[in-house]
Parts: C-alpha cells; structure tokens; sequence
C-alpha cells in the first residue's frame, strides 16, 4: 500500500483549490452580471419585467442550490448534448448568484433617499441619467461591504458542485480520503482552505461596512 | 429538443417522496429549535458573557460560518469516527445543522442584544436583578422580536441547505429524489417534482415562523 504524507495530502487539496477559486470567480462576475440584469427589471418601470424578476428571485432563493445543480445538469442533458460537470456548475452557480445580488443591490437602490429621486427629477432629468447620475453612484457605496460578504456564500456555494462530480476542494477531500482513510485530517485541511479563502472576504466585508458607516454619519 | 415529459411515476413513489419530506421536516424542527437555543446561548456569552468563553465562542462562529456545510457534515459523519465518535447518519446531520445554525443565529441575536438601549440594563440593575436576570427577563424577548425577521430566513437557508444530508445518506428529500430517479431514470421530471417541493416548504416554513412571532411576541410596543 501506498504511504501519503501530510504533505501529499495538502499540496493535491492545495491543486484542487485553484478550481474552487476559479469557480469562484466565474460565478461572482457572471452572478453579477446576470443580477445586474434582474436588478433592473426588478426596480424597471416595465410591469412584466417586475414579475419576472420577483418570480425569478423566488424561485432561486426558495429552492435548494443542491437542487439548482441537478436540474442543470440533467436539464442541459434534455437538449441531447453530454454536459460537462463545470457547464452545469457554472451555469446553476451563475444563476443561484444572481438571484441573491439582484436583491441585495435592489435594497441598495431603495436605500438612496427619496428627495435624490425629486431633486435630480426636478432638475429635467430623464430616468437613465437619474440612475447613472445621482442613485446608483450612492447605491453603489452602500452596496459593497453586503456584495462582498455574498462572495463568502458563493466560495462555500461551490463546495457543492462536488456533489454533480466537479472536481474542486471538496471533491478532491472526498479523494484524497479514500485514498488515504485519514478522514479527520483531509477533511480539517479542506476545512481549513475554505476558512483561508473565505474569512479575509469576510472579515474586509465588516471593515468596509464600519468605515463606509463612518462615512454616512458624517453627512 | 424532442423529449417527452412523463409524470406518470408520481402515484408510484409518492410514500418514498412523502418519507422524504418527513426527514427534512424532522431535521429542521430539530436544528432550528435546539440551534436557535444554541445561538442564544452564543450570543449571550459574546455580548455579556466571561471575556474567555466569549473568545471560544468567537473561533467557533468564524469557523462555521467561513467552511462551507457539506465540509461541516462531512468532518462530523467522516472525520468524528477516527477520535471514537460513532454516529448515525441522522443524528449527525442534526448536530451538522444545529452547530450551523447555532452559529449564524449567534451573530443575528447578539445584533439583536446591542441594539437594547442602555437603560434597559440599568433598569434591571436598579430593581436588584442580577446581570443574568436583567438579561433573562428584560433584553431577550424584545432583542429576539427585533432580530426575528432575520432569524426566520436564516431558517429557512438551513432547511434549504439540509439538501446535502442526503450525501452522508441521510434519508431527506433529496436522498429519495436521488432513489426515485435512479429507478425510474426521469432524472429532469424527478427533480423538478422535489424542487418545487422545496420551494413550497420553503413558503410554508416562512408563514409558520411568521406566524410563531406573533405567538411569542404579541402585540407590544415596538420601539
């Protein structure tokens, strides 16, 4: 039988992290732009883009991200193509994203006061210029430290991709204890790669939100 | 896309479905009982409690809330065997979820505490009760009234995030989706059918928690 060290075990989950990073990345920026999307529709002036949007955040938030995966990977199946784990994963990870973001910038937005939306309308402009002028530059303080504590929730979204068979941290966990039986210590170092990816978002989320707070009660 | 959607399954596997949903019934009341008992007693030690139980209580919020919770079940049901802790694969995605939720429900109460105006506490202090007592009777309920809103969705991602019990073989609503799908090879339908199920849980479980708030917080002055 094959002998692992400590060593083999971190440097294989260390490799297997860069996935989850990528991921990451992927669903963050994705999730991001497909929520700015909603955000729109959901704030819109059109009454059928409102709905969608609600119903799209319902569904999103009320289901199960576990439940999300399946679907996209079974679902892409139904067009007769062979869906590769990482499609289905982003796919479902874009859209889970999205759902979230749409509505916590939707609080932003509501946040910006009243008498922002009557003084800009008041001095003849449009909607487009109000929200690139005056709103969404002040939505867009407040928003940061709510978006940056979300990515927390989307790099421990990932580790569920594992389950439709992406290979990511937790997938190599899963490997690297079968190879091993060392359960305790694979699974404490995965653990501890998630801790040390996700805490540091954390952590600048709290210090943004005290620091941008300072701001506002200055005003 | 020519695929041809076939429920006819349905009336076969419904008591499977049905078991299915009892699990993540039981697993929720559970962990949302027994973690919100546990987030109380956190936030409490935080926010009043000895400086050094209020430091352990610190690592251990950080660390569940910072470590995804299919790494959290898997330590418990994978890693926990190997110091002697044998455990069910039930009753270790209850602790998995109430150490969760215990957690999370940690911070959102003790927002709850420090958002008590001082003279509550000084109030307490003047008709002699203790610091436990004055927390006791005087900050918890209306600190709990406050948060609850926030309380209740925490809940409900809980009971959402229990889907992957079904990795550790635990027999929720997912695990028999995941044995229905694998007999009746409707992958799609079948998960769609326990989605929606979600989904409709996920509705009903907020409408009760609303509805436990204004059990447990009738009408006062909200100030």
């Amino acid at each position: 039988m094959m002998e692992f060290s400590t060593w083999d075990i971190l440097r294989n989950l260390l490799l297997a992290a860069r996935w989850t990073v990528l991921l990451s990345l992927v669903s963050f920026i994705g999730g991001g732009l497909v929520g700015l999307l909603i955000l729109f529709m959901r704030i819109g002036k059109l009454k059928a883009g409102r709905i969608f949007a609600r119903g799209y955040i319902e569904l999103f938030q009320g289901t199960p991200l576990l439940m999300q995966l399946f679907l996209a990977f079974f679902g892409l199946g139904l067009f007769g193509i062979n869906v590769p784990a990482w499609l289905a994963a982003g796919l479902a990870l874009i859209l889970w994203t999205a759902s979230f973001l749409a509505e916590i910038w939707r609080g932003c937005v509501e946040a910006v006061a009243k008498g922002q939306w009557e003084a800009s309308s008041s001095l003849g402009m449009g909607y487009v210029q109000q929200m690139r002028w005056v709103i969404l530059p002040q939505a867009l303080k407040v928003a940061v430290p709510p978006t940056v504590g979300f990515s927390v929730q989307v790099v421990k979204g990932t580790a569920l991709t594992s389950i439709i068979g992406f290979v990511e941290l937790s997938k190599a966990g899963t490997m690297v204890t079968n190879a091993t039986f060392l359960p305790f210590t694979v699974y404490g170092f995965v653990a501890l790669i998630y801790f040390a990816l996700c805490w540091p978002l954390s952590k600048s989320s709290q210090i943004l939100e005290r620091k941008l707070n300072v701001a506002h009660r200055n005003h | 896309m020519t695929y041809v959607f076939d429920f006819s399954w349905l009336g076969e596997y419904m008591p499977v479905l049905l078991k299915g949903i009892g699990i993540t019934l039981q697993l929720i009341a559970v962990g949302a009982v027994l973690g919100i008992s546990l987030g109380i007693a956190c936030a409490w030690a935080r926010a009043l409690g000895p400086k050094w139980l209020g430091g352990i209580v610190a690592v251990y919020v950080e660390l569940i809330r910072n470590t995804p919770f299919l790494i959290q079940l898997f330590f418990i049901f994978f890693g926990l065997p190997s110091l002697g802790l044998q455990l069910g694969e039930l009753t270790a995605a209850n602790i998995a979820m109430v150490v969760n939720l215990g957690a999370y429900s940690c911070e959102i109460v003790r927002a709850g505490i420090q958002a008590t105006p001082r003279g509550q506490f000084e109030a307490g202090a003047s008709l002699a009760m203790s610091p436990f007592e004055t927390f006791w009777h005087v900050v918890l309920v209306p600190a709990l009234q406050r948060i609850w809103p926030a309380l209740s969705s925490q809940v409900v991602i809980v009971m959402l995030g229990s889907a992957v019990v079904s990795q550790i073989a635990a027999e929720d609503l997912t695990f028999a989706a995941n044995f229905i799908q694998s007999r009746n090879f409707r992958a799609f339908e079948t998960y769609i059918v326990s989605t929606l199920i979600y989904l409709a849980l996920a509705i009903l479980l907020r409408q009760l928690l609303r509805g436990v708030g204004w059990t447990l917080f009738p009408k006062r002055a909200t100030r």
